[in-house]
């Protein structure tokens, strides 16, 4: 090789590396466009990949009935993009300043982490972005103070109103909350942030309700769990709250059959719920209950209409046809609805157009899908009701419970509402003290109009 | 021992006029690129710049610096840095919280300096054993260190899902919240940290750390004070990984728990100094463009070309079998990373007439 001709390759490879990375810097300025750039950040590699790709199905698929069926959101139609974070941070802090400035002259109303520490590591780029984020039953749970967090929206469900709506649904099956005096819940959960985020809620019921509450941390991954088992058989608790991660649920599942613990007296979090958790575990997991916001089943009506808008017309983005209805697949359904509608209520104030992080952040304080909206969205059993304002950016803190009968998941309860008054005290108070720790002054409600 | 000390400050007096001339001409593109990090940067970039590129970019080119104190000059191989990151991160997390008087670069020293210590204690192991041994002993302070910081309500100011959040960053009256401040901070410290550690090499300890990484029979025979040298390059690597954890925690993320120093951030500083070179300053600052930038290039590149031809999925995978297969191509080029075929590179073009 003569090295002129190598210096010459050389030298293309650093302007094509250059022109790359130039890229980043050029932004598009052209006039507005009646269409509605929404940002999607992906994971379809990595470790939670089998998780992620259903649910950008579900949500594209719902994107994409919008498009076909209705024309959009008052005609303003919606396009996308991807953009792949692997769940991680350095991934996700990239995305997300790839898509912020919004895409061929539409801005970004809302964007959604699907990470913790994504989630975690955007809280204040955001707010300053002034640009909404949406956590789907996760994310920071003193978030549900809006008057701190004016752009953080932990919508639905949080942590403290997941462990909540557990409690409430043993309160159900023994036969109210009275009931609960004297009973030994034993909560096993991941040892991490997420996992430990529901001790303090847990703490307050156990002390309103008298009944015994029991921690055992599980390391991550948590693929060995024979010692918290063994301490479960020794302690014998009626109920076993667990609030897994990955491989986690399934091994608990099979570990606790082992050990002889009844599997129909495991309920699984939000995050414990889906087929992938139970599936591995095989015929053993029969019986195991879980708490979602987001029921499997193929059956609503808004599945008929994706099916022949979408899935009939070969438009979908499920690759594995057999995900259809599956509790991933439904999660980014309402995921997609909780969105349109915010941005559906912005257009009520705003005009018919694109509208902007700001614009979105009012439409998501006025959000109110009631039941008479969810009947016409065609989700009625799937979509829990919601209504958000300023002070409060959780809105439902509500739940079903569903039960693997070996091959999928059936509903097992109606919707069960959280404790939220009693545990809005300490969501206030960690609120407060991140607002100080930040030097915050909390919005009044009366800021709720601009 | 002394003669090896006076090796090292002739060097540095040998200065003599001829010799400073070259030395002059080496300086010259560090002060065009200083010049251009700390004028150009922040005239033209914008906060995708700063917050996704450069930022993150500084502070892994920083944790594989201290890295390659420890593992490429002192030859002390460490899966430690992730938690010598979070020391730092947690130390300077707590001085600003519960210290507010101490200015913002005290801080960030002192979290350093705990950060340091740590090191020295994780690195006492090193006295006795080396090798594999040794990466064993530093992977079980990443898993403890990692673990604390979980565990133990105290260090994060007792939130209650572990993690810390930046307080103000605020020096000298300036708000040092918008991206660019944060930018400058990052490469200030950086600059300052990295001229330190490049005098650092090449003063005396840094030669009993390189007979020590050579030898360490031979070093103890010469008189060469084994057990000093391998404390000190744990401290100095565990100091500049300690700053870097600051940095990520505070200029890069805002907030961050334990799980952001992971044993995956350990890896990523190893991969950085292997591909960029070890025992190399150069290296980590180019390792780390490898492992930091290229990924995102490879995903603009790949958007661009291919965005909805191609199945997004397939396309992330693919994606990362070139990033693996260009590992691999380099390595083979120049197992002594991409410092060495820089360099080879810089050689070649400056005498042009041979080959």
């Amino acid at each position: 090789m003569s090295s002129r001709i190598g210096r010459l390759r050389r030298a293309a490879i650093l302007a094509v590396v250059g022109l790359g990375l130039g890229a980043g810097l050029s932004s598009a300025e052209e006039p507005p466009v009646q269409k509605q750039y929404i940002p999607l950040l992906t994971y379809r590699v990595g470790a939670y990949a089998s998780s992620g790709i259903p649910i950008w199905a579900g949500i594209i698929d719902y994107f994409t009935y919008l498009n076909e069926a209705e024309g959009g959101i008052n005609g303003v139609k919606l396009f996308w993009d991807e953009c792949e974070t692997e769940w991680g941070v350095e991934k996700g802090v990239e995305c997300y300043e790839r898509v912020k400035g919004g895409k061929d002259g539409s801005p970004v109303p809302i964007l959604w982490p699907h990470s913790d520490p994504i989630g975690k590591a955007l809280t204040e780029k955001a707010a300053a972005d002034k640009i909404p984020l949406v956590t789907l039953n996760y994310g920071r749970t003193e978030a549900v103070d809006g008057r701190v967090f004016p752009y953080s929206f932990p919508v639905v469900l949080s942590f403290y109103s997941e462990a909540s709506t557990a409690i409430n649904f043993i309160a159900q099956k023994v036969g109210g909350k009275d009931k609960l005096k004297g009973l030994k819940i034993a909560t096993v959960y991941h040892d991490s942030p997420y996992g430990k985020e529901t001790q303090p809620a847990l703490d307050l019921l156990a002390k309103t309700y008298g009944f015994e509450n029991i921690q055992i941390p599980v390391a991550h991954p948590g693929n060995d769990q024979s010692a918290q088992w063994g301490r479960i058989r020794q302690l014998k608790p009626d109920w076993v709250f667990l609030r897994g991660w990955g491989v986690m649920t399934p091994v608990a599942v099979k570990t606790a059959a082992k050990t002889g613990f009844p599997v129909d007296h495991i309920i699984g979090g939000i995050w414990s719920s889906s087929e992938e958790d139970v599936r591995p575990a095989g015929a053993v997991g029969k019986g195991y209950l879980a708490i979602t916001t987001y029921p499997a089943g193929a059956d609503f009506p808004i599945h008929d209409k994706i099916r022949r808008f979408v899935i009939d017309t070969g438009k979908s983005n499920l690759q594995d046809k057999k995900s259809f209805g599956s509790v991933y697949y439904n999660s980014g359904i309402v995921d997609a609805i909780i969105l349109t509608e915010a941005i559906r209520t912005a257009q009520g104030k705003f005009g018919h157009r694109a509208i902007n992080g700001e614009e979105a952040r009012w439409g998501l304080e006025h959000l109110d899908i009631t039941d008479q909206r969810i009947d016409e969205i065609g989700a009625t059993g799937l979509q829990p009701t919601l209504e958000l304002s300023l002070s409060d950016h959780e809105g439902g803190g509500i739940a079903r419970v569903i039960q693997w009968d070996g091959a999928k998941w059936s509903t097992v309860s109606d919707w069960i509402q959280a404790d939220r008054d009693l545990l809005r005290p300490l969501i206030l108070e960690r609120a407060a003290a991140y607002a100080r720790e930040k030097g915050i002054t909390p919005r009044s409600d009366a800021d709720s109009t601009n | 021992m002394s003669s090896i000390g006076s090796d090292a400050a002739s060097d540095f007096i040998a200065a003599t006029p001829d010799a400073l001339w070259p030395r002059v001409r080496r300086a010259l593109p560090i002060a065009a690129l200083l010049a251009a990090a700390f004028v150009g940067a922040p005239a033209v970039g914008d906060d995708y710049w700063f917050n996704a590129i450069l930022i993150p970019f500084l502070i892994m080119a920083l944790a594989g610096l201290g890295l390659n104190l420890l593992m490429g000059y002192a030859g002390q191989a460490s899966l430690g840095t992730g938690a010598f990151m979070a020391t730092g991160a947690y130390a300077t997390y707590n001085l600003m919280l519960r210290l507010p008087e101490l200015p913002l670069p005290a801080s960030l020293a002192l979290g350093g300096v705990i950060a340091g210590a740590v090191a020295v204690v994780v690195g006492l192991p090193s006295l006795r054993i080396k090798g594999f041994y040794l990466i064993a002993t530093t992977l079980a302070a990443q898993f403890l260190l990692e673990w604390t910081f979980n565990q133990y309500g105290w260090f994060s100011n007792y939130s209650t899902s572990s993690s810390i959040s930046a307080p103000r960053l605020v020096f000298l009256g300036y708000d040092l919240s918008s991206p660019v401040a944060r930018y400058l901070l990052t490469l200030t410290t950086a600059t300052v940290v990295t001229l330190v550690a490049a005098r650092l090499v090449r003063s005396q300890t840094g030669r009993i750390w390189t007979a020590i990484r050579d030898m360490d029979t031979a070093a103890a025979v010469i008189g060469v004070p084994v057990a000093r040298g391998k404390l000190t390059a744990f401290f100095a690597g565990g100091f500049i990984c300690g700053v870097a954890g600051a940095l990520w925690a505070f200029a890069y993320l805002g907030t961050v728990d334990a799980r952001s120093f992971d044993l995956d951030r350990s890896f990523q500083a190893m991969f950085i100094i292997i591909i960029g070179g070890m025992g190399s300053i150069a290296g980590s600052f180019i390792g780390a463009a490898f492992v930091v930038l290229l990924p995102i290039l490879l995903s603009r590149v790949a958007g661009a070309a291919f965005g909805g031809a191609v199945d997004a999925g397939q396309l992330e995978n693919l994606q990362n079998v070139v990033f693996g297969a260009l590992i691999i191509v380099f390595l083979i080029k120049e197992p002594q990373g991409l410092a060495a075929l820089l360099a080879r590179l810089g050689r070649r073009l400056s005498s042009p007439s041979r080959r």
